[in-house]
């Protein structure tokens, strides 16, 4: 099957076919979509979207690390990183059209 | 914040658009990606991030319970990778 990439472009044209708005409009709502998760990542809530997956933030603590060029240690400062757990009905749709095995 | 949240504030900013019809759009958005993903395409959401689909190879598993060994098949994975600007605005506070 095809190795394409979807962006923003796609994903309106999508919401624009399906609801009768302008190309815009279903645009500015998709960015909305995403800010509102983005804005509830940041202030650490978890966004759970069923059938789809829920993304949560974790806090990793300061390590040290090394820079691999000069070997030099340096310390990791404690962030946070987001975690995407995909839904089983996710995980079993990402294996209903295709199987793996070979070069597909 | 769930599904049916997000939905919810998005119909609190656009007082103008019937609840069905957002419920629509953001349905439609994650259906997308998921049918993308199912086709083995990549869905790259700049600024936000890029979700691509990995592939398991098979392996001998154990069930911890009894410690039999199973066979587990190949399996594609969803992954998705937080874009640069999210990862910027989760670390920005505090």
């Amino acid at each position: 099957m095809s190795d394409r990439t979807i962006t923003r472009a796609q994903l309106s044209e999508a919401v624009y076919q399906e609801v009768g708005l302008s190309r815009n409009e279903s645009a500015d709502l998709l960015e909305s979509v995403l800010k509102l998760m983005s804005d509830a990542l940041s202030s650490d809530e978890t966004v759970k979207i069923s059938s789809f997956g829920s993304f949560s933030v974790r806090k990793k603590g300061q390590r040290i690390g090394r820079n691999p060029k000069t070997g030099e240690e340096v310390p990791i400062l404690p962030r946070k990183v987001l975690v995407f757990r995909p839904s089983q009905v996710m995980k079993s749709r990402i294996n209903s059209k295709r199987t793996p095995g070979g070069d597909a | 914040m769930t599904k049916s949240e997000l939905i919810q504030r998005l119909a609190e900013a656009n007082p103008h658009l019937y609840l069905r019809d957002v419920e629509r759009i953001v349905t439609t958005i994650f259906e997308e990606i998921t049918d993308a993903l199912a086709s083995g395409n990549r869905v790259e959401l700049r600024g936000f991030g890029a979700f691509s689909v990995k592939e398991r190879g098979a392996r001998i598993g154990r069930n911890p319970r009894t410690g039999e060994a199973v066979n587990v098949p190949a399996k594609f994975i969803p992954y998705f990778k937080t874009g640069k600007q999210l990862r910027e605005k989760l670390n920005s506070g505090s």
